[in-house]
This record gives C-alpha cells, structure tokens and sequence, in this order.
C-alpha cells in the first residue's frame, strides 16, 4: 500500500512536472479545452438563470373566463357553481373587476395611466384549471365556455408558457448535444496530447520495459496529465464563465431595471462547478487512457 | 540458474539466430558468450529477460519457463536480471544519479534506502563523485559502467551484459570485465557476451562458443 502511494505521488509529481517544463502548450491546451467546455457551461448557466423567471409562470394548462360587462354578480356566482361542478374542471378562482384592478395598477408604469380613467374597465374573471392536458379538450371546453351567454371572451393563459417550456427544452438538448461533441474535442485535444508526450519519451519508456517497469507503472503517469490537463482547462472554464457572466451582468442589470426587476445571470452553483471540473478532469483521464492504450503498444517488448 | 534446451530461434522470414541450443549455467558460474557478429549472442541473451521468445525449446531461470510467461509477469521476471545493454540505453536527459535511480521507482524501496543503494552502486564503478554529470559528460567507459551501476542496483542474482565492451579501449574493457568479475566473486552469476577473444582470455570464465546460431564448444 504505501509502496502503491509513494508511486502515484511519484507519477503526480513527474506529470506537474512535465506540465511545468513545457508551460506555454500546457497553458494553451488548458485554453482550448477551457474555452470550449466554457460554451457549454455558458448556456446551462444562461438557462438556469431564465429558469428562475420562468419558474413564476404557469406552465399548466389554465383559461381565464372574462364576463360580459353588465354580467350581474348573482350570475357570475351561477357560473362559478356550474364551472365547479363540471368534472373537466379542476379549480376554479373567481377574480372580481375590483381586484383586477388593484393588480393593474401594481404594476409598474400602469398606476398613473389606470388612475386617469373614470371608470374600471375590467369585466369580472373566473381563472378556470381544468383536469385535461390533452390540447383539443382543451379548445373544446374553451368553446363550450365561450357560448354561455354571460362570458365575453376566453383565453388560454398557458400557451405562451408551454411554448416557453418548450423553447427552453430545446435549449436544453441543443447545449447536452454542444457539450457531448465538445467533450469529444477535448478527449481528443488530451489523446493528440499524450500521444506527443509518449513519442518524446519513447526512450525512457523502453529503457523502463527492459528493466521491469510494469505497464501500470508506466501508464500512471499518463493518465496524471491528462487529467491534471482536464483539471486546468474545467478550472479555466470557470473562470472564462464567471468573467464573462461578469461583463454580461452590467448590461442585463441595465435592461432589468428598466422593467423593474432585479434579474441577474447566476453563476453556477458550487455543486454544478465542481461537476464541470470533475467531468473535464474524468474526460482528459479519459483521453489520456485511449492514448496511452494504443500508443504504448507500439513501444512493447513482448 | 539458467538453462537452454534445444532452443531455436526463428525469426519472421525463417532466418534461424539459434539452432538448437543446449547449455546450463550454475548459480554463481561466471561465463563468456564469444563468437563473430552474426554468432548469434546477441539473441541467445535477449532470450533470457524474454525481450526475444524461443520458436523452439525451452528456456529456464531459475526453473521458470520464461518463454511462457504472460506479458504482465516479465516486469517481476527483469527486475531480477541486471542487464547491461551494447548500446547502455543510458537516458541523456537526466543526471548519472537518476538514471541508476530508475530501476528502483518501480520496485518497493523507501527513498532513503533507495538513495542508499544508488550512491553504493555508483560508488562500486567508482563513478560516485559524477553522480550528478550527464551521461552525456561521461567518457564511453564510464558510461559503460554507468550502465552496470543501474543493472545492479536492484542486486540481482544474475548479471547479463551485451557486448559491454565493444566500443572501448583495451584499458577501459578490461576494466569492465574487472567489475564484473567483482560481482562474480560476492555469488552473482555472470553472463557477457562478447567477440574479443582477447579479453576472454585473461578472465577465469567457462565459455560458450557460438557460431551461425550454433554452440560449438
């Protein structure tokens, strides 16, 4: 066991030293794979941080119902018992013209323009969920609702949310399929890499093989560097993230404001980095272990 | 300690190196490969540490087969030969110390021991007050018994050496042959190859003769 230690921290140690004795094509991998696992890693942090917005949204299929304007409250409570009672119909939350109100003038810019008018304009609302997913029930409730008497107009609120939903899980696989073809590029960029490091120290290796080194021994190594590589270019990653969420945020805090709202692009969380590291330090091991395994061969003693 | 049964080495194109060859060697026996270039010494001692396979026969040391060991058990086999190669397969890029070093970063040695034996390996070619030189600083002679440090760091129990004095003075091989005959004296069984008729001469050694592939005395 301490024989197995004192040999991997020998193989640490003979990997930093490599990557020290040859500092600018280390420091230039690092960037490469940095900044490609870095467009990637941009877009989770971008979505995520949309995510919060969006979380506030109703993705679920939801009609709000607006009344005829001399809709009498007694038959509002009418339509609210009939809609309750409707097995389609999951809940049902009636909003009084006053309240809609109230809501419009909370809202930013509105108030002076909403306290100019003589009267409340609004009609009185039910906000209607029904039990159905599926979108043609959906339009046939909507019609059936849009033909009693008392109602003016129904709208489906969730469309524009469920086409978000669905922007954003197109985004999703759109930066999943980004950083499955970059994390081929990295695995590449380590195997070229170690595969240039065996040619240079092909003689070491042979000399090694003669003298009874094993192929664990001599692999070790290898398979150091290229993860201490994947470790410096996830690490670079980060950082490439945070200053760029950093310049980006100046604007974002700019346009933000200007709604009113305090939104700004999140950093990853500590446990999203460290999978990013982890990944880009597993993925140079990983190219160092496909190159190592064809290249040694070609150095081999029987 | 090391024994040939009707070995026979083929090599791709048929062309045989060794043609039946039969011998043994006793634990502690000092001998002497000779024959011409082309002899065929150089292959009969690649086959002892398996760097070469038999097409043929067996080869033993210490009653292993080496011929059929898997791949993954040659390691443990060399690590028990000292093998001093005609070219020294000396590495340039570090210092005389690292490279007797080397043989002992994958064995089990703690660091002070490991230098211990390193600086008592240099010390027995007398090359310890060059620990510190580049192979590349070191005349052919003292690389040569560079190369003999580092196959013997690992005190192994069987010496071989290729042609170890090839490309060096009168002087300076015989020499060589002196440390050798040292390790001979403290129970090291000594094999060398080597064409100077010369040299085998002025060393008590038995000798096997090779010539195209076959021992012939």
């Amino acid at each position: 066991m301490k024989t197995w230690l004192r040999q991997h921290r020998q193989a640490m140690m003979a990997a930093l030293g490599k990557l020290a004795a040859q500092k600018s094509a280390a420091v230039l991998n690092a960037l490469v794979i940095g900044i490609a696992l870095s467009l990637p890693a941009g877009g989770y942090a971008l979505l995520s941080s949309l995510r919060s917005v969006t979380l506030g949204a109703a993705l679920e299929p939801q009609l709000s119902v607006f009344l005829h304007g001399e809709t009498g409250r007694a038959q509002a409570e009418a339509l609210g018992l009939r809609l309750k009672s409707d097995p389609r119909v999951g809940d049902v939350r009636f909003v009084p013209r006053e309240q809609a109100l109230k809501e419009l003038q909370a809202t930013e810019g509105l108030a002076e323009v909403i306290a100019a008018l003589e009267r409340n304009p609004l009609p009185d609302a039910f906000v209607v969920r029904p039990t159905l997913a599926h979108a043609a029930a959906l339009d046939a409730l909507a019609a059936e609702l849009r033909s009693m008497p008392a109602v003016a107009h129904v709208q489906s609120d969730s469309a524009w949310a469920r086409r978000l939903g669905a922007l954003a899980g197109t985004a999703r696989l759109a930066i999943a399929l980004l950083a499955a073809l970059l994390a081929f590029g990295l695995v590449a960029i380590t195997f070229n890499t170690i595969r240039l490091q065996i040619l240079t120290q092909r003689a070491e290796i042979e000399i090694s093989k003669l003298i009874g080194a094993t192929d664990a021994f001599i692999r070790r190594p290898f398979f150091y560097l290229g993860a201490l590589q994947g470790l410096a270019g996830g690490a670079l990653c980060l950082a490439i993230l945070w200053g760029s969420l950093g310049a980006l945020n100046v604007g974002v805090a700019e346009l933000a404001a200007s709604y009113g709202s305090g939104f700004r692009l999140a950093f990853l969380s500590p446990g999203d980095a460290l999978a990013i590291v982890l990944f880009s330090t597993c993925l140079g091991w990983f190219g160092a272990f496909l190159s190592v395994s064809k290249h040694l061969h070609e150095i081999d003693y029987k | 300690m090391i024994s040939f049964s009707a070995v026979v080495k083929r090599y791709p194109g048929g062309e045989e190196g060794l043609k039946g060859v039969s011998f043994t060697i006793e634990p502690g026996e000092f001998a002497f490969v000779a024959g011409h270039s082309g002899a065929g010494k150089s292959t009969l001692l690649k086959l002892i540490p398996a760097i070469e396979r038999p097409s043929s026969g067996a080869v033993l040391v210490k009653g292993q087969n080496v011929g059929a060991l898997k791949r993954s058990a040659l390691p443990y086999l060399r690590r028990n030969l000292g093998l001093v190669f005609q070219d020294q397969k000396l590495l340039y890029d570090r210092s005389a110390y690292d490279n007797v070093m080397l043989p002992l970063a994958f064995g089990e040695l703690g660091a002070r021991e490991a230098a211990a034996r390193v600086r008592a390996a240099l010390d027995k070619v007398g090359l310890l007050a060059r620990a510190r030189a580049n192979p590349i600083q070191l005349s052919g002679g003292e690389q040569q018994r560079l190369a003999i440090a580092r196959a013997v760091v690992n005190r192994p129990s069987v010496l071989i050496a290729d042609e170890p004095t090839a490309n060096l003075d009168a002087a300076s091989a015989a020499a060589i042959l002196e440390i050798f005959a040292d390790f001979n004296k403290v129970g090291v069984t000594v094999l060398v190859a080597t064409h100077d008729e010369a040299l085998i001469g002025r060393f008590a050694g038995r000798v096997l003769r090779l010539a195209k592939g076959s021992l012939v005395g």
